[in-house]
């Protein structure tokens, strides 16, 4: 059994990023399937969708949806932060754009629940 | 030697869904909360989706990226967790085809039927 | 500023337990310093290692309050917070005594990276010419002052995920020499450095560029290395 590395090692922006960008990714992939099962009812007219959506009206659905939304803007962001690093030319971890994730996911979220109430 | 290469090309088709994948979950973003407006209803959503050809490729596209997208991430973090590599990709790839059937399942609910 | 500091060093092999050591502190006092007073004055069998002091070998790499450093750069009172240091071997090596790790495996990859340079021209030959501006010789640059240290390598998470990757550090000089013009052997270097147990399972967490001392960029290198095995092959696919 090699040692391994704890919390101390991995307290950086860059590795935070990692740790957002998987547990996001993991949260959707989980999510993804029960999304397309629930858009699914709609085979079945749109009674039988409706009656679904009210169930998540409930508020606890709200805001696991309103985590999705933030989950799906920092994935995304973060993802492109990704490409750049891949495919663009290098100029370091590119940690400008740890924030501009941090930023969209914050604006993406704020302007789903303005967008619940309003 | 096969073995590298076919991961490589996992590696490249997971960027290349990433690619398409930003543009289509932008335009989601921004139909979600546009279309959530002051709450949302079934009738709503099949009212906008119903019979709209474009609505239907988009998200046919979009289910398209995605099944290979997610998979590939999911198997990486089994393999780095919990599996090894056969059971990780064969879990992957079950979960590839439950997110196409689905989705186009979906795809199909609210635009053709 | 404590008169004493409590240091806590990784005795055994890797079955083994933290033993507390008082020592005492001095002014521009290194972590080597600490070591080496713990070995020569307390306890003569502690295993350790360093050759130059100076920073410029890479042997005396270990783990330093839960990050891989150099010791004979890091300065006590940089790290140690109300007088206390945690010494531990480098992680993701399998452990000789105390805090001696075995870096055979860390080697055996470089080798398997296919990091050494293979050129074809002989001493007949006229000199190569290699642009000192170019792209490929300043991406090559960059990279090259490796020294094998084995502190990027013992901070990667994938290293300790996947026992056969290659790690940052075998990367990165594969990178540099797929950026020499006169190495000849990139088709099989390309291969060697693809893949799960290549450049394409890095996560691009960044912790080897965060901790390596000569601040090189291994994420660079690895990324790099990424879209060019794909150019590469998609020709011969």
């Amino acid at each position: 059994m090699k040692r391994k590395n704890d919390f101390r090692a991995r307290n950086h922006p860059a590795y935070w990023a990692f740790l957002v960008h998987r547990f996001s990714g993991l949260a959707l992939a989980l999510f993804l399937p029960v999304h397309f099962w629930a858009l699914g009812h709609a085979i079945e007219g749109a009674a039988s969708l409706n009656g679904f959506i009210h169930v998540t009206d409930a508020p606890l659905f709200k805001f696991g949806e309103w985590g999705l939304v933030i989950f799906l803007a920092a994935h995304m962001a973060g993802g492109v932060r990704l490409l750049l690093i891949e495919f663009g030319t290098w100029s370091g971890l590119r940690k400008n754009l740890i924030a501009v994730t941090a930023g969209c996911a914050a604006v993406t979220g704020l302007a789903f629940a303005l967008a619940l109430k309003f | 030697m096969s073995d590298t290469i076919a991961q490589a090309r996992l590696w490249y088709w997971g960027r290349i869904s990433a690619m398409a994948l930003a543009f289509f979950v932008l335009a989601h973003l921004v139909i979600i909360i546009y279309a959530v407006r002051g709450g949302l209803t079934g009738t709503e959503i099949l009212a906008r989706t119903h019979g709209n050809v474009a609505f239907g490729l988009f998200y046919a596209s979009f289910v398209l990226a995605s099944a290979v997208h997610a998979p590939l991430g999911l198997a990486r973090i089994l393999r780095e967790t919990v599996m090894g590599e056969r059971g990780a990709n064969v879990v992957a790839a079950l979960f590839a085809v439950l997110v196409l059937v689905l989705g186009m399942r979906a795809v199909y609910g609210v635009v053709l039927s | 500023m404590t008169t004493n500091l409590q240091v806590k060093v990784w005795r055994g092999k890797e079955e083994g337990d933290f033993v507390t050591y008082d020592v005492p502190r001095l002014e521009s006092q290194t972590v080597l310093d600490v070591v080496t007073h713990i070995q020569r004055h307390i306890d003569p069998g502690l295993a350790y290692r360093y050759a130059c002091r100076v920073g410029m070998c890479g042997s005396c790499a270990m783990t330093v309050n839960g990050k891989a450093r150099w010791t004979c750069r890091t300065h006590v009172a940089k790290v140690a917070r109300d007088g206390k240091l945690e010494l531990a071997p480098l992680s993701n090596l399998p452990v000789i005594k105390d805090l001696v790790t075995d870096m055979t495996e860390f080697f055996d990859k470089w080798a398997r990276a296919k990091g050494s340079f293979k050129g074809e021209q002989t001493r007949h030959d006229e000199f190569a010419m290699v642009e000192p501006q170019s792209t490929m010789r300043l991406a090559a640059d960059a990279g090259i002052e490796c020294i094998g240290c084995g502190v990027c390598y013992a901070s990667c998470d994938v290293v300790s995920w996947r026992p056969d990757y290659l790690g940052p550090a075998a990367l990165n000089r594969a990178w540099t020499l797929v950026n020499d013009v006169r190495d000849v052997a990139n088709v099989e270097r390309l291969l060697a450095v693809s893949g799960d147990a290549g450049c394409h399972a890095c996560h691009t967490q960044g912790t080897c560029t965060e901790r390596c001392p000569k601040h090189l960029e291994p994420t660079a290198s690895i990324s790099g290395l990424k879209h060019i095995a794909i150019k590469a092959l998609r020709r011969t696919a």
